[in-house]
């Protein structure tokens, strides 16, 4: 023991004192980060009484999968909770995945006419869709809800659906363009020589050429839709409710069952965590957008 | 036709027009129709009427002391949320721009706080802070800095501030990112320049690194404050529900409450249509600052 101290004051000594500073910072940010998220994990995997117990047990001596596997397959105690879980799930899925693919379709044609094409009021356009940007949904969600509820889409997917598509619209439209700036302007000109249409330009080499952009931006559109939360809770009652939704109903529909809260919790992050976490430097460009070109 | 269809701008106004059907029908003919609405009474309980009432719900609204305190209390969420969100990012990215061991894994991990929604962000926090057996009152009598454990989310003084620190974690890896990236581009021949002149860490922080972060400083404040104000509702909503005794209550959840728990839909309008107008001038900063620094520097 002793001597493992001294070797670490040795290792000490040798290392600059800014060195140690770094370190400890570097620790201190680590531990900001994942400390309150694992808490939640741990949470998820305790037992109640563990859980419960004053001061809470940190580090649980009885890890279990028991609230995954109510949550996911049904149990003796939450099946109703379980079902919905699932439906919720799926109704994420269909509702984030199909915002997320129109658009890309109809998201990145409009990028790239605003990044290479020069038409009147392309200027004025462009910014307004940049300030469309801005506009928060509780601002906009009375005219959004009356509507819907004229045309009998509320609580449904295709409501859901096409009001997520027009939040996360221009700000893919304003990531696209910075990919689309990448992409020689002299390989579009060779095509056209060889006798490419201009449409076919598009489709043959320039979406090609921007897919992994492309993809980028689907990843974060993905990860906007599935973590929306405001416009479900006014456009969803049941039929339709997605997971954010649900997860905010289990402190206190489904009694304050605080393990199954955190499972719950858990479970609605993964995929963006999981996402973000692999994609992360698509993510961080996407985030940074148009504002630097690194 | 034909020729027009194939000329540049014919094509360039074709690949826009469907995302510009989609804006503008759920964002931009919204954005006027809840003006419209907002000079009419209109209470969902009561189908089939709908009274013009000019400006009378705005003259309310002025009138109103819940709301005035309610943008009081966006106003101070926003202002200290993104105050220190932003200083904290800062000196964060500051340490993850050094070099050490394990830089490209801390670096990546950063982001894990922005991935959460903020339901599941609300719910975590809410559930740390708690009154009976939260980590917060178990860790401080750990410490023993407190006695017994103190529902802190019960008392109007401090509940906003406990809300504000849930944001701010969420909120800081934003800054973070914006501001590592722009580090990078930041040539290292500066430095280098400035350790020849015997310039000290803190000067050639103060000198070059500092006002060349300005804009991106700049730009931040206003795209923060612009998410704050949005986010504040599902966080309110989350860890308190505008409580205690309105200590919380948010102008964005206000316009919830009065709208969609007591249907009274013209006078939510036009507390909707405020809050717009507040975004709107942070939005013209932003475009502002985004076609300045960038936009013309690159396509024209």
């Amino acid at each position: 023991m002793r001597k493992v101290e001294m070797k670490i004051t040795g290792f000490l000594k040798h290392l600059p004192a800014y060195q140690v500073l770094i370190y400890t910072l570097v620790v201190l940010i680590f531990l900001f980060t994942i400390v309150p998220f694992c808490w939640l994990i741990i949470s998820s995997i305790s037992i109640k009484t563990e859980l419960l117990s004053v001061p809470p047990h940190w580090i649980p001596k009885n890890p279990t999968l028991r609230s995954y596997k109510e949550i996911l397959f049904g149990g003796t105690r939450t099946t109703r909770a379980a079902r919905y879980f699932k439906r919720a799930v799926g109704n994420s899925i269909i509702v984030a995945g199909s915002a997320t693919v129109l658009c890309l379709v109809i998201g990145s044609i409009a990028s790239y006419s605003f990044t290479r094409l020069r038409f009147r009021g392309r200027h004025s356009l462009l910014l307004m869709i940049l300030a469309t940007q801005m506009i928060p949904a509780v601002a906009i969600i009375i005219p959004i809800y009356v509507v819907m509820m004229t045309l009998r889409l509320l609580d449904t997917h295709l409501g859901l659906f096409i009001t997520y598509s027009s939040f996360v619209l221009p700000l893919m439209i304003w990531i696209m363009m910075g990919y689309f700036q990448t992409i020689p302007i002299d390989i579009e000109d060779a095509a056209r020589i060889d006798g490419c249409s201009r449409l076919g330009t598009l489709v043959r080499i320039v979406l090609p050429l921007a897919a992994p952009g492309l993809a980028a931006t689907g990843i974060f559109a993905f990860i906007v839709a599935w973590n929306e939360f405001f416009l479900a809770l006014i456009l969803t009652e049941a039929a339709a409710k997605t997971l954010p939704v649900l997860v905010s109903e289990f402190s206190t529909k489904f009694g304050a069952d605080y393990v199954m809260m955190s499972t719950g919790g858990v479970l609605a992050s993964l995929p963006p965590v999981i996402l973000a976490l692999t994609f992360q430097k698509f993510i961080i460009k996407g985030l940074t957008g148009g504002a630097i070109k690194g | 036709m034909k020729r027009w269809l194939t000329s540049s701008s014919g094509i360039g106004y074709l690949l826009i027009l469907p995302s510009l059907v989609v804006i503008f029908s759920i964002i931009i003919w919204p954005i006027f129709y809840s003006v419209y609405i907002s000079f009419h009474e209109l209470y969902l309980v009561r189908p089939g009427e709908f009274p013009f009432v000019g400006l009378e719900n705005y003259l309310k609204i002025s009138r109103s002391r819940v709301f005035w305190a309610a943008v009081g209390r966006t106003f101070y969420f926003t202002g200290v949320s993104v105050g220190v969100a932003i200083i904290l990012g800062l000196g964060i990215a500051l340490v993850l721009n050094q070099d050490f061991k394990g830089r490209a894994f801390v670096r990546g991990l950063i982001i894990l706080p922005w991935a959460l929604s903020s339901v599941v962000n609300g719910m975590m926090w809410k559930w740390i802070y708690d009154g009976s057996y939260g980590a917060l009152n178990g860790f401080l009598l750990q410490l023993g800095w407190i006695d017994s454990y103190k529902v802190w989310l019960a008392d109007p003084r401090v509940a906003m501030n406990f809300v504000v620190m849930a944001e701010i974690w969420k909120e800081t890896p934003v800054g973070v990112i914006f501001i590592l990236a722009f580090l990078q581009t930041i040539p290292s021949s500066l430095y280098e320049a400035a350790k020849v002149d015997g310039a000290s860490p803190w000067r050639r922080f103060r000198y070059i690194t500092l006002p060349l972060l300005k804009p991106i400083i700049l730009l931040l404040i206003v795209l923060k404050s612009v998410w704050a104000i949005r986010d504040s509702f599902d966080i309110v909503y989350m860890i308190t529900r505008g409580g205690p005794a309105e200590s919380t209550q948010v102008v964005t959840f206000y316009a919830y409450l009065t709208t969609f728990k007591f249907l009274r839909f013209g006078y939510g309008a036009a507390i909707s249509y405020l809050i717009t107008l507040i975004i709107l001038v942070f939005a013209v900063v932003y475009m502002r600052l985004v076609y300045t620094e960038t936009l013309y520097a690159e396509t024209i």
